[in-house]
């Protein structure tokens, strides 16, 4: 605990401890683990790795049953982020409060008790359970009970990305729209999209991540049945039970690598959403003084 | 385009922020709403423009009712505070979208940009972002953007107000000589009397949501027809006084005003200007105390008082005052050349006479 | 052309689009789930609802789901915290790097952590070859739910605290240095009460987190009841047991607790607003 105040952010023996102490968490709680799942996915050479990709059915069903449900909940996340972020940030009404932290609920909800409440609801014995079986549709074990599961763990990840960004813009840019004469399609497309875009982006890189990565609630609706309900973690875990660990790290490693992907692709958005909100600034004239016209 | 306001009301929430106002525009006026922040201006020109709902009254344009008409129906130019240009839109893009949402042609559009551009003198700016503008070129990308869709009424939301003061004044005698050139008829929001006196045919003083005063420049600065009109100005010497049997008076003095002949006293505040203030040196000892001795008998009395400071900004002196029979400090504003020929010193005594006093009872029915 | 004039809230379109698409969604998928869920576990009766919901196993399970989860939420708060000012106050190579790796457990999907976490600290695995030697398992235990708990909402307690020590004023610090306040005094009068809040929303959100993680801890715990098995582990067995009364009644228990914190995340979060103003 020196007592003298440092002349500049200099380097204490403090600092470095603190440093080193930070460096030691992030390395063993997220690094190490991080490294092992490609080095024990690869620890049998990559055409062992490739056939354990490609060469059982069943995790090719895996892979493309995650392929095909995880952008239909994010288009379901999209839709609705916009919408209830527009709602959210542009109209005062009674319950807005309310509202905004009822979209949080997904978040707090333990995936587990949100799949058995889906069940409740879809499955056989569930309050609309003899309805669907009148119409013969199958929601839950089934393709759309996968879709309404992570539909619902990812809901707010875009409209909570959006509600501050709109906020932070407000709305005289589309009031100038309409005023100009612009139909609402007109002042969506023009006008809100652009200027959400990164931000939108962000969300629905995160919702992607966290649809392709769903276990919970997915694990309740699935029934897990090999070759027909097993996402991709799913597969990861029914491999690991059978003991066929190198084929379950496998699996892992593309789910790693695609979490790799989305932590990349969500520093470059950041870069730009900051670039965005320094540019919202200076128009804003708030700092547009002390940088005249930059080209 | 003339404007016709009637009985228009707004609340946002429980705040009252226009309160059955009335107000005509004649088409091509320039016209001022003037007003301290929360005075309800913004909302004013902002229901003009169908940007909000009125709770109540009317909107007319050349005896049209456009009340329940859709802002991008109005067809009216507006100009936000900070612009509100489109961040990422070239300023040519920026200019061209009220005529591209109406599907306009190409060529056309192209035409009729390019011209708005020399018009505000950003030729050769058009693929600009507003980010890489300095304030003074977005506001008048703003005003392009607004003018391109040829609106027959321009509103303004404080034009001026984010620019330093040099940009500032170059584009208020621009803004005017360019709406003279249109013939539009247009209303700005200020804060700024300055800007207000010097750019508008006609000010609209508001306050609390209400109008206190419509008039010429001219009409409203020498006759301001409220307490909070003359306070809003500013720069005046103001006094607890009382009235009764025709006259007011002021620290003793008595001053003409028949507007009150009752026998009955009653306060009120007397307003002075410092530049309608006559100052002269006493030349003898000895005189009665409010008595001026160099004013012959039937002209109004002067009140006499002490030196404090003279102090000279640019072309007028102030003289700081303290009456005789006061504790108040009275200033009088004298051109500087007079003032030096006068030569005032602190410590001397000298008379005041006002040329014009104004005189507002509580009551707003005794008002001048 | 013409509106009715009470009908818009304001000038801007899609009020009603987008009020019906966000009712549409919140009823059909917050709270019609939510409500079925408490409606089937009242209408067990009071009874019948303690008996589902308060037998030794799932007390049990209970136990060590909140001990795990308030265990986990503490250490990654204080780690949080670590690591949070290294990254505001310390300028060092490598520094973005290590920001960017903070996100890792929010993009990774909570199986593969179980999975790596249960391979590294068995016997032969990576790290459980010198610790189980010394006695700690870290895997098939409760130290190995506490790990993959701290994993899993670690970047909650870091996120949170860090943009509130970046708006801290640096000048209100050196103040207190030159008026002869050691470190130490500075870190506990001046910064500490200042992140509180934020501390204590990151904590909540952490817990929050760790109370209903299923995907890595189903790998690590081993799933032992009375031993290493969590309330929605528990919840899970009883549903292919088809005992849906039971995981029912657990599911709204867990439900109360996740409601209760949500509301005080929220409560949390408008004090850091004002504090923030």
């Amino acid at each position: 605990m020196a007592n003298t105040l440092p002349t500049k952010p200099g380097r204490t023996p403090l600092d470095a401890l603190l440093v080193t102490g930070a460096v030691a968490t992030i390395g063993l709680l997220i690094v190490v683990p991080l490294a092992s799942v490609f080095a024990e996915a690869f620890s049998q050479g990559p055409q062992a790795w490739w056939e354990a990709i490609a060469h059982d059915p069943d995790t090719r069903h895996a892979i493309w049953l995650s392929l095909t449900v995880a952008p239909v909940a994010v288009a379901f996340n999209t839709v609705f982020g916009i919408a209830a972020a527009w709602l959210v940030a542009r109209f005062r009404f009674p319950g807005r409060t309310l509202l905004v932290a009822l979209f949080d609920v997904p978040f707090s909800v333990s995936p587990v008790v949100a799949g058995l409440a889906l069940v409740l609801i879809f499955g056989r014995q569930g309050i609309l359970g003899p309805t669907l079986a009148w119409l013969a549709m199958k929601v839950i074990f089934a393709w759309p009970g996968l879709v309404l599961a992570t539909t619902f763990v990812t809901l707010p990840l875009v409209v909570r990305e959006l509600i501050p960004v709109m906020e932070a813009i407000g709305p005289e840019e589309e009031l100038a729209a309409v005023s100009l004469g612009a139909n609402g399609w007109q002042v969506f497309w023009r006008v809100t999209l652009p200027n959400i875009r990164w931000a939108l982006l962000h969300g629905i890189v995160l919702a992607n991540a966290r649809a392709m990565g769903e276990f919970g609630a997915v694990y309740v609706v699935s029934g897990h049945i090999a070759g027909a309900t097993d996402t991709m973690p799913l597969r990861v875990e029914k491999l690991f039970q059978e003991y066929r660990t190198p084929a379950s790290m496998a699996v892992a490693s593309v789910l790693a690598a695609l979490a790799l992907v989305t932590l990349v692709a969500k520093v470059v958005i950041e870069r730009r959403l900051e670039a965005e909100s320094r540019d919202l600034a200076a128009v804003r004239n708030v700092a547009a003084k002390s940088d005249p016209s930059p080209s | 385009m003339s404007i016709h306001i009637r009985g228009v009301s707004k609340k946002f929430g429980s705040f009252q922020a226009l309160d059955n106002v009335s107000l005509e525009v004649p088409h091509g006026t320039l016209l001022a709403l003037l007003g301290p922040s929360g005075s309800g201006k913004t909302t004013l020109l902002r229901i003009i423009a169908g940007l909000e709902w009125p709770d109540a009254g009317r909107i007319e344009e050349d005896g049209a009712d456009v009340t329940d008409r859709h802002a991008r129906h109005r067809e009216v130019g507006f100009v936000f505070q900070h612009y509100a240009l489109f961040r990422h839109m070239s300023v040519f893009e920026n200019v061209a979208f009220g005529l591209r949402v109406r599907k306009t042609p190409d060529a056309e559009v192209r035409a009729r940009v390019d011209e708005l551009l020399h018009l505000v003198r950003l030729d050769g700016l058009g693929n600009r972002k507003p980010a890489q503008l300095s304030g003074g070129q977005r506001q008048r990308v703003a005003l392009a953007r607004a003018l391109a869709i040829r609106p027959k009424i321009l509103l303004l939301d404080e034009p001026f107000g984010a620019l330093d003061a040099k940009v500032r004044v170059e584009l208020r005698q621009w803004l005017r000589r360019l709406h003279d050139e249109i013939g539009m008829t247009s209303v700005f929001v200020t804060h700024d009397q300055e800007e207000a006196f010097e750019l508008a045919d006609e000010v609209v003083v508001m306050n609390q949501g209400k109008i206190e005063q419509q008039g010429t420049p001219d009409e409203v600065f020498e006759q301001p027809a409220t307490p909070f009109v003359i306070d809003f100005l500013g720069n005046v010497n103001v006094f607890h006084g009382r009235v009764e049997n025709g006259r007011a008076f002021w620290h003793g003095v008595p001053i003409a005003y028949p507007d009150y002949p009752h026998a009955q006293a009653r306060p009120a505040r007397v307003y002075l200007r410092p530049h309608e203030l006559d100052i002269a040196r006493l030349a003898a000892t000895g005189s009665p105390a409010g008595q001026n001795p160099n004013h012959s008998a039937g002209e109004e009395p002067s009140l006499l008082a002490e030196v404090l400071r003279v102090s000279r900004s640019g072309p007028l002196t102030r003289i700081t005052c303290q009456p005789h029979n006061s504790s108040g400090e009275l200033h009088v504003d004298l051109p500087t050349a007079t003032a030096r020929d006068h030569s005032f010193q602190p410590g001397e005594t000298v008379a005041i006479t006002p040329r014009n006093v104004r005189v507002f009872l509580p009551d707003p029915e005794y008002v001048i | 052309m013409m509106r009715p004039r009470s009908q818009p809230a304001s000038v801007l379109p899609g009020f009603s689009v987008s009020a019906s698409i966000t009712a549409l969604v919140v009823t059909a998928l917050i709270i019609l789930p939510l409500a079925v869920l408490v409606f089937r576990a009242a209408s067990l009766g009071p009874a019948g609802f303690l008996a589902a919901a308060w037998t030794p196993r799932a007390r049990a399970a209970y136990a060590v789901s909140l001990g795990a989860s308030v265990a986990a939420a503490c250490i990654s708060s204080v780690l949080g915290l670590l690591v949070a000012w290294v990254l505001v106050r310390i300028k060092f190579p490598g520094r973005r790097l290590l920001d960017a790796l903070v996100d890792v457990p929010l993009a990774l999907p909570t199986a593969v952590a179980g999975l790596v976490y249960s391979t590294l600290y068995v016997e032969r695995g990576w790290l459980g070859q010198y610790l189980v030697p010394l006695g700690i398992q870290g895997a098939y235990s409760r130290l190995g739910i506490v790990l993959v708990l701290v994993f899993v909402s670690l970047p909650f307690a870091i996120r949170v605290v860090q943009p509130v020590l970046e708006s801290l004023d640096s000048d209100t610090e050196e103040a207190a240095r030159l008026l002869g306040a050691s470190r130490l005094q500075t870190f506990l009068r001046v910064i500490l009460p200042a992140i509180l809040p934020a501390a204590a929303t990151g904590f909540a959100l952490a817990l929050a987190r760790a109370l209903g993680e299923y995907g890595s801890v189903v790998f690590i715990s081993g799933n032992m009841p009375f031993k290493t098995e969590i309330a929605p582990v528990l919840i899970v067995s009883r549903l292919e047991e088809f005992a849906y009364a039971e995981a029912t009644a657990i599911a709204v228990v867990l439900l109360a607790i996740s409601l209760t914190l949500l509301v005080i995340v929220n409560l949390l979060q408008q004090r850091l607003a004002q504090n923030a103003q």
